[in-house]
């Protein structure tokens, strides 16, 4: 499945890239407060063969679900334009897009020639400057790879207009959830980040939690049953191989990747107490980094990969530390009411992001390093577990409904706490884990 | 037929009672379930041999309780687990698993390591009462197993426990 991933050639910068004016660039950026979507106006693909008009329009479809998805995006409709446009090479008449007051407009052509192979072009235009924004580019890719072509598009478009790093083309792990509370069968799955493509990869006879993605995406760790006890494992999604990440009977946990990938940390419970360990990946050595009695877990790197956040309760309730990577002194960085848990730091390095509890309701949040700045994105009976889009723009945490028919599902809200949605799955889902950009 | 549909209720009624109480057969006896025709079912209850898990699990109670929070052993546990070490020392072959469970009430990470120190509270109490170390093993389910599905104190109150399972292998 990853494999063919491989086999998709991009080919960038075959066309003329004009100038920029001397105008300020078109851009829409991130920021707290009300934003007003940026107008976007995105005729149909064109066909350029009889065969690529359903992939043309699918294509389109999802490149402005991907933006509109945002909220930082408007698309206007296509009974409100003026123009078609015919021709990926133009001309195309600007004072029609300004008319409906097109901020920005993206053309595209889809042709898939006798193999069944895939070209797919974009630009995209600065309506009112009458200019392209950024190189235009070409994809080719088999078919069956629309929806991430479709996606690397929406890619472009986002970066070139928000001046962020892309987060489309990724997938989620997750753990699918079937049956009642008190007779859940969990699934590990993982999807597309939008919910397409749920592929299914273990059967539910044991419990699995907590996937996390290596940071070339190739490899999920998490938290599986198999054998009777709670142990982490490391999954390679290219060969289905499947193998324990520490050689140790007792119970691991709470795993998640350096940045680098050649080490992973993990809780070990020794004995009913839970410390923090760092295990190599490559000779499976172990060493313990926290050495209290009480609970240390859900730690988390920081990208540059000098520290660590993770949650204790040493001092009662459970808190969030920071500790230099290898260990020392931590040092505890949340002091807000309630109990904290679950950090994470943001690839962006910024925020980490955290599940709190207060009041008897659990939020989602983010804090800088220092713990200053808390912001609580998101509130409700159970939410739980933050996981960042690789640009530490946008988190996707779990929501549970309470009572015996309750069930978690899926939530995305950007850094701000605005465009909080649900994300589709086919049934009860929760521990979602953000893949990095896919290749 | 009356026979059968009494006898695993009965098994039900036993365990709710702890012991065997005749008040509650009589009780029994004359409750809906019976007979259709209106007579009153009846029949002997083999009694558990002592020294059997399903001994261990009904009659001297396989699971104690924690308050939020805590992994501290109450007195009404440590009763309890005084009994699972009764039974443990006059069945010196079987070995035992302690489940340490939280309720929903925590992050999931959280909640296992508490489930693990609950677990492990209850093997220091074991051993405290001379049960063999290496006769009790633990695992943590976190939140992961609750008996009870609803969302508020009463379900929350039995989903913090730790429940000791008797092995049915006999140890070496």
């Amino acid at each position: 499945m990853v494999a063919a991933a491989a086999a998709l050639a991009i080919a960038a910068g075959c066309h003329a890239t004009v100038a920029q004016s001397a105008n300020e660039p078109l851009r829409i950026e991130i920021r707290q407060g009300v934003i007003k979507p940026l107008q976007i106006a995105m005729p149909a693909f064109v066909a350029g063969s009889p065969e690529a008009g359903e992939l043309a329009r699918d294509i389109k479809d999802v490149v402005a679900a991907d933006l509109t998805g945002t909220g930082l995006f408007r698309e206007i409709p296509a009974a409100a334009h003026i123009s078609d446009v015919t021709s990926f090479n133009g001309p195309f008449s600007f004072p029609d897009w300004k008319a409906i007051n097109a901020e920005a407009l993206v053309v595209g052509e889809v042709g898939v020639d006798e193999t069944g192979r895939m070209t797919v072009k974009f630009r995209l235009f600065d309506v009112f400057a009458e200019a392209a924004l950024g190189n235009g580019t070409q994809f080719t890719s088999g078919s069956a790879d629309w929806r991430r072509i479709a996606h690397k598009i929406a890619d472009g478009i986002y970066s070139q207009l928000t001046g962020e790093r892309p987060f489309f083309d990724t997938r989620v792990a997750f753990i699918s959830e079937t049956g009642p509370k008190n007779d859940r069968s969990k699934r590990l799955a993982v999807m597309d980040y939008d919910g397409a493509n749920v592929e299914y990869l273990t059967e539910g006879e044991e419990i699995v939690l907590s996937p996390r993605f290596s940071p070339d995406g190739d490899r999920l760790i998490y938290t599986s049953y198999l054998t009777g006890m709670p142990r982490v494992q490391m999954l390679d999604l290219r060969t289905g191989e499947q193998r324990a990440i520490i050689e140790s009977s007792d119970m691991t946990f709470a795993p998640r990747f350096s940045p680098d990938g050649t080490r992973v940390l993990m809780s070990i419970s020794l004995d009913g107490n839970t410390d923090i360990y760092e295990v190599e990946v490559s000779t499976l050595r172990a060493s313990r980094l926290t050495r209290s009695a009480a609970i240390e877990t859900a730690p988390s790197y920081s990208p540059d990969g000098k520290w660590i956040v993770f949650e204790s309760d040493r001092s009662l309730a459970p808190q969030i530390y920071v500790m230099r990577s290898g260990g020392g002194e931590p040092r505890r960085i949340s002091f807000g009411q309630g109990r904290y848990g679950t950090p994470v730091w943001s690839p962006s390095g910024d925020y980490i992001a955290f599940t709190k509890q207060h009041g008897g309701r659990f939020h989602v949040g983010v804090m800088r390093a220092d713990g200053s700045g808390e912001r609580i994105l998101s509130s409700s009976f159970l939410d739980e577990g933050p996981t960042w889009a690789p640009n530490g723009r946008v988190l996707m945490f779990f929501r549970e409904t309470p009572g015996a028919d309750g069930g978690p599902v899926l939530i995305s809200v950007d850094v701000y706490g605005r465009n909080l949605k649900r994300v589709p799955t086919p049934g009860f889902a929760s521990d979602p884990a953000w893949s990095p950009l896919r290749e | 037929m009356s026979v059968r549909a009494t006898t695993g209720a009965l098994l039900a009624m036993t365990l709710l009672a702890g012991c065997a109480n005749d008040d509650n057969f009589e009780l029994f006896g004359t409750s809906p379930d019976s007979d259709g025709a209106g007579g009153i079912g009846q029949s002997e209850l083999a009694s558990y041999e002592q020294d059997t898990p399903e001994y261990f699990t009904s009659i001297v109670g396989d699971r104690v309780f924690f308050l939020v929070d805590q992994s501290t052993i109450t007195e009404e546990s440590a009763a309890t687990l005084q009994q699972q070490a009764g039974w443990l020392n006059a069945n010196p072959d079987f070995t035992v698993t302690i489940e340490g469970h939280a309720d929903e009430q925590g992050t999931r990470e959280y909640n296992l390591a508490l489930g693990a120190r609950r677990a492990g509270s209850v093997k220091d109490f074991l051993v405290g009462l001379g049960i063999a170390a290496h006769r009790i093993s633990t695992v943590t389910y976190g939140k992961e197993r609750p008996v009870a599905a609803c969302s508020d104190e009463s379900c929350w109150s039995q989903n913090r426990r730790s429940v000791t399972l008797v092995n049915k292998e006999l140890s070496g």
